[in-house]
Formats: structure tokens, sequence, C-alpha cells
């Protein structure tokens, strides 16, 4: 809201700011630019229509739900109509943050997400560097793998994961007992949560990397080459080069990629739910898992949609920036 | 880490001797690409391998044989074109009515001044922010009490949270960067708004369109928590039947590697196709932002 105020303020045509909607005004000989603004003030609410009403129904409902449901007691009675669901206040919310167990979930699912994202963006950047100094032949063999792997369905990907990593004949343990001194195979990468949850990262990364890489390739080119070479006359090395100029002017594609990241892998959740076979353990609860087990293993509707809430709510920080930046970039004229 | 290192030793002798440093660059080039692609080779590997190479613990890196057995056996586990079909179903209405709805949504917004515009895009983008799986519950409730549960109209709805803001905000991208004076010139000449419309900016977003609608195809494709949630096990989807492989028994890997291949071509191929349009679109004005 804020990043709209500061960016458009101006922009709007004056007249339309103290027209309400009204179609009858716009005789034939006022002038057309007034008129379009007046006259159209009814058209694009129109247009809008069909997807605000789509929008409401959808998503607007279940949002409204999901917070009263977060207030109320709702477990399987009153999901089959047995009994109406009855408001219980904050009993819920401190229920969910009196249980330490939930605790140690919020810090498993924050460093987990945040090794995604310093991976991801590591990663990305450096083959993105990388891509500007292979020949030809090379940069296009490596777009292709790229784009294969982030075009890979996640649950595919997933899939293909748990067979690389399987413990029996998994092709990870056969490659690493290959080194001298490693003795890896029937070793379970998933009887530890840490453990595990590596491999899981892993696969984000590696879902994730691509897009990382292909935006900020895109946006390396525009980075002018004559500011690089004045820096490097200057006397700065290629660090120097890459800290003082191409960073900043990559700062706002590298605030939206982070901020984008920060929410799909706090957002994880088949990667984990198909590589424990629906059942994760413990150790491997993340806050979109633990919200899902509470409301259907243990059929506490209300409880989930709490933890559900709290995690849209540790979220809204990193929503906020990225719309502001998304604001700011989406040029809203 | 050590790649970085690697950049700062080497970067300022690029313009002196720029072969042989090409070349370091492009074994580390290669590295990426092995890796990158490690996991894709693997499992079209395992997929064309005899299935009992594939339960080998000292695996050949190299493919060992060539056979579609895994790839029958994989139809046969269960009933694969039903979940294609139901896929199919849900995908292709999902995109019809997001394109149809957000294209007039996505004019309203890039071709209109009005009141309360700026509410309605800051509205459209927050909620994409919006995971999809705190929304499982209430939605599981919604259907629930729609009497939509389990069936395709009920997961057709549900996928149009995310199908339909996305494609408002995507196709805003696009009409964006088509001039207005183009419409004006056309106004000008004598067109209405409508025609106008029709004749200069529809032919022009075109591209635009199919690119986004192939995105959003692929996106409804590929869910899988929906559709695992609100659909019984006699009605899952394509992303869902890759669980059958596996079973209290174990789990049959070249097999499934097989479905996995079979599920991920076709749509690989898709993205291949429209990805270099929609990267383009994300990035135009991201850097003179």
């Amino acid at each position: 809201m804020t990043a709209a105020d500061t960016t458009t303020p101006a922009k709007l045509p004056p007249s339309t700011r103290q027209a309400p909607p009204s179609p009858q005004t716009g005789g034939p000989d006022t002038p057309r630019r007034k008129r379009t603004a007046k006259g159209a003030a009814a058209i694009p609410w129109a247009l809008l229509a069909p997807c605000l009403l789509i929008l409401a129904l959808v998503l607007g409902y279940p949002l409204v739900r999901l917070v009263t449901l977060s207030f109320q007691k709702f477990g399987q009675s009153q999901l089959w109509g047995f009994q109406p669901a009855e408001s219980v206040g904050f009993d819920n919310f401190s229920t969910v943050l009196g249980d330490s167990e939930f605790w140690d979930v919020v810090v498993r699912t924050i460093v987990f997400a945040v090794g995604c994202v310093v991976f991801t963006m590591v990663i990305g950047m450096l083959i993105a560097l990388l891509l500007q100094r292979v020949s030809g032949w090379m940069k296009t063999l490596i777009n292709i793998v790229l784009v294969a792997s982030w075009g890979m369905p996640i649950i595919v990907a997933t899939t293909v994961f748990k067979w690389l990593f399987d413990s029996d004949y998994g092709i990870i343990n056969a490659l690493l007992s290959k080194l001298p001194g490693v003795e890896m195979i029937g070793h379970n990468w998933f009887a530890s949560g840490p453990q595990g949850l590596a491999v899981i990262m892993l696969l984000v990364v590696w879902g994730a990397v691509p897009f990382v890489v292909i935006t900020l390739g895109a946006g390396l080119t525009q980075v002018p080459k004559e500011l690089e070479e004045a820096a490097r006359l200057d006397g700065a090395g290629a660090w120097g080069v890459f800290r003082y100029v191409t960073l900043p002017i990559l700062k706002p594609i590298i605030v939206m990629l982070t901020t984008l990241s920060v929410i799909w892998d706090m957002g994880v959740f088949p990667q984990v739910f198909v590589m424990r076979g629906g059942h994760p353990e413990a150790e491997f609860q993340l806050l979109t898992t633990y919200s899902y087990d509470k409301a259907f293993m243990i059929n506490d509707y209300a409880q989930g949609s709490a933890i559900a809430l709290l995690t849209v709510l540790l979220l809204l920080g990193v929503i906020g920036v990225y719309m502001r930046q998304m604001l700011k970039i989406g040029d809203v004229e | 880490m050590t790649s970085m290192t690697s950049v700062s030793a080497a970067a300022p002798a690029l313009p002196r001797k720029p072969r042989k440093s090409k070349a370091g660059w492009n074994l580390l080039g290669l590295f990426v690409f092995l890796t990158a692609g490690f996991p894709v080779y693997w499992m079209l590997n395992t997929a064309i391998k005899p299935a009992k190479d594939a339960i080998d613990p000292d695996p050949s890196l190299l493919p060992t044989g060539f056979t579609l057995d895994n790839f029958r056996r994989a139809l046969n586990i269960a009933d694969f074109w039903g979940p294609v079909g139901r896929s199919l179903i849900v995908s292709l209405t999902v995109v019809v009515i997001g394109i149809i709805v957000g294209m007039l949504a996505a004019l309203a917004i890039s071709r209109f001044a009005f009141r309360g515009r700026k509410i309605v895009i800051v509205g459209i983008l927050a909620v994409q922010m919006v995971p999809l799986v705190a929304m499982i519950i209430p939605v599981f409730l919604l259907l629930n009490d729609l009497g939509q549960y389990d069936r395709l109209t009920g997961l057709i709805i549900t996928y149009l949270t995310f199908i339909l803001p996305f494609t408002v905000w995507t196709l805003r991208g696009f009409i964006v960067n088509i001039p207005k004076e183009l419409e004006e010139a056309a106004m000008v000449d004598g067109c209405s708004r409508t025609t106008a419309f029709l004749r200069v900016v529809f032919p022009l977003l075109a591209p635009g369109l199919v690119a986004t609608s192939v995105y959003g195809f692929i996106q409804a494709w590929n869910e899988y928590l929906y559709a695992l949630m609100l659909m019984s096990q006699k009605n899952q989807t394509a992303t869902v039947w890759l669980g059958n492989f596996t079973t209290k028994h174990g789990t049959e890997y070249a097999p499934m590697m097989a479905g996995s291949t079979m599920m991920a071509v076709p749509i690989v191929v898709l993205f291949l196709l429209v990805q270099r349009k929609m990267a383009a679109g994300l990035t135009a004005g991201a850097v003179k932002g």
C-alpha cells in the first residue's frame, strides 16, 4: 500500500480524482480526454468484475474462514455437522504457542528456508557470472540443462531425488563409496532429520537455481560494459567491480528474487511430504507439514488453521518488501 | 566459495590472454552442466535400463541396455490414462477460464485510470503471496460444504486461486509493453475502443497470451497438494498417480523412473518453448527500476 502511494501519487489524471463513477456525464461537446476519463469509469470495474467475483469466492472466503477457524473449536464432529463450531477465543493460539514442539518446528523451518535461500542465491549468482565467461556452446548446453531442471514437475524431481539417495541402490551412495575410505552402501539419508532435510534442501536448491540464474543473467546483460571498464581502470579487481558496479545495478532483481525465494522456501511442502512417504517424522516437520498434520491427521482443523495463520504472519514482512519492490519495478504508471 | 576466489584470481588476466582462461571457465562450466543435469540424466538412464540392472549395488554410470519394459510396467501398475485425462480436463479448463477472465481484468488495470486501481493491483499482487498450503484447510471445508469434494469442478475452482492472479499479473506486464499510441491511432481513424482492441492490441498480445496459457497449464498440471487432498484414490490426477509405485512391499524404482519420464518430458518440452518469453516478460522492466 505504502509503496503504491510513494510511486504513483501524481500520475493519475486529475479528472479521475474528483469524478465518482457517474456514467451520465460527458455530453457530446465536452473535450474528448475528459469524456473518456469520466464516462469510462464504469468500464474498468465491469472488466474486473468476473475476476474479483471469482477471487472473492475461491480466495477471499477461504481466507476469512482461515481466520475465523483459528478462533473456533473445529474437529471431526464439527466437520460432519454433529456439533456447531463454537468460538474459543485465543485458545488455539495459546495451545500452539505454548507447545515446545511448535517452536522447534518454527526454528527448523527458518533454518531450512534461510539455508535454501542463501544457497540458491549464491550458487545462482556464481553460475550467472560463470555463464558470461564460458564459450557460446557451453553456455547453450548449461542453459538447456537449467531450463530442463527448472521445468521438471516438483513431484517428479522429488521422486528422482528419492531414487538418487536410496539407501541400497541409490547412485549417490554408490558414487560416494568409490571415494577412498568412504563406505556408504546402505546408508540411510533419512534416518536423521538434519541429514534428510539437507537432501531435501539440495532438491529445493537444485530446482530453484535455474530461475535465479536466468533472471540474473538477463540482468547482467544490462550492466553497462563501460562502467565495469571504468572501475577496472580505476584499479578495481574482479571482486571490486562485482561489489561496487554489478551488485548495485542488480540490487532490485536480487531483492525481488530473494524475497520470492523466502516465500517459496517457507512454503515447501510436497518435497518433504513425498520424500517421507506422506508421514514426515517429527524431526522432518516444517510449518507447512506440521499444520497439515494437525488438521488432517489429528483432525484438529482449528489448530491447523492457527498454525497456517501464524506462518502467513511470519511471512508478512518479507511479503511487504517483495511487494514494494514489485510495485517499484512494475511501473504502476 | 572456491569458485568465488577463482573469479577474483583469474578475471584480471582476462583481457590479456582470453584463450587460455576460457578453457578454465569451460571446465568449470562442464562441471556445472554435469551436476545440474545429473538428476535428469539418471532418471532417463534408469527408465531405459533393464529393471534388474537398476538394483545393482554398484550401478554403471552409462546405460547398460535399452528396454521399454519399464514403460510397459508403468502403464500397467495403475490406470495411467484416466489420471492423465483428468489432469488435462482440469488444467485446460482452468487455463481457459483464467485467460478469459484474467485478460479482462488485466486490461482494466493496465489501460484504464480509475479510482481504486492501485488497491486492485496491490490486492492481485498480495493474494499471489499467500502460501497455497495455508489455504488447504479452509478450501477443503469450503468444497466439503459445497458438495464439491472429490469432484473435478471442485479442483478447477481451487486451482483458479493461484492461476487467476498469476494470469492477471503476467498479462498486465505484456499489455503495458504495447504502446497505447497504437490503440489511440486506431481510434482516431474511427475504430471504437473494442475494435481497436480486437484489431490492434489483440494480435500483438497473442504471443503473450499463448505463453501465459502454457505456463498456467504447466502450473495447474504440476499441482500436487490439492490434487492429493481433494480427490480420492479412484479420481486421482497425474501427479498423484506417481505415488502408485510405492507400496508396502517397497518401491519399483525403474518403472517409477519410466513413469517420471512420461510425466516430465511433455512438460519440460512445453516449458522450453515458452520459458524465454516468460523470463523476458518478468525482467523487462526490472533493471530500469
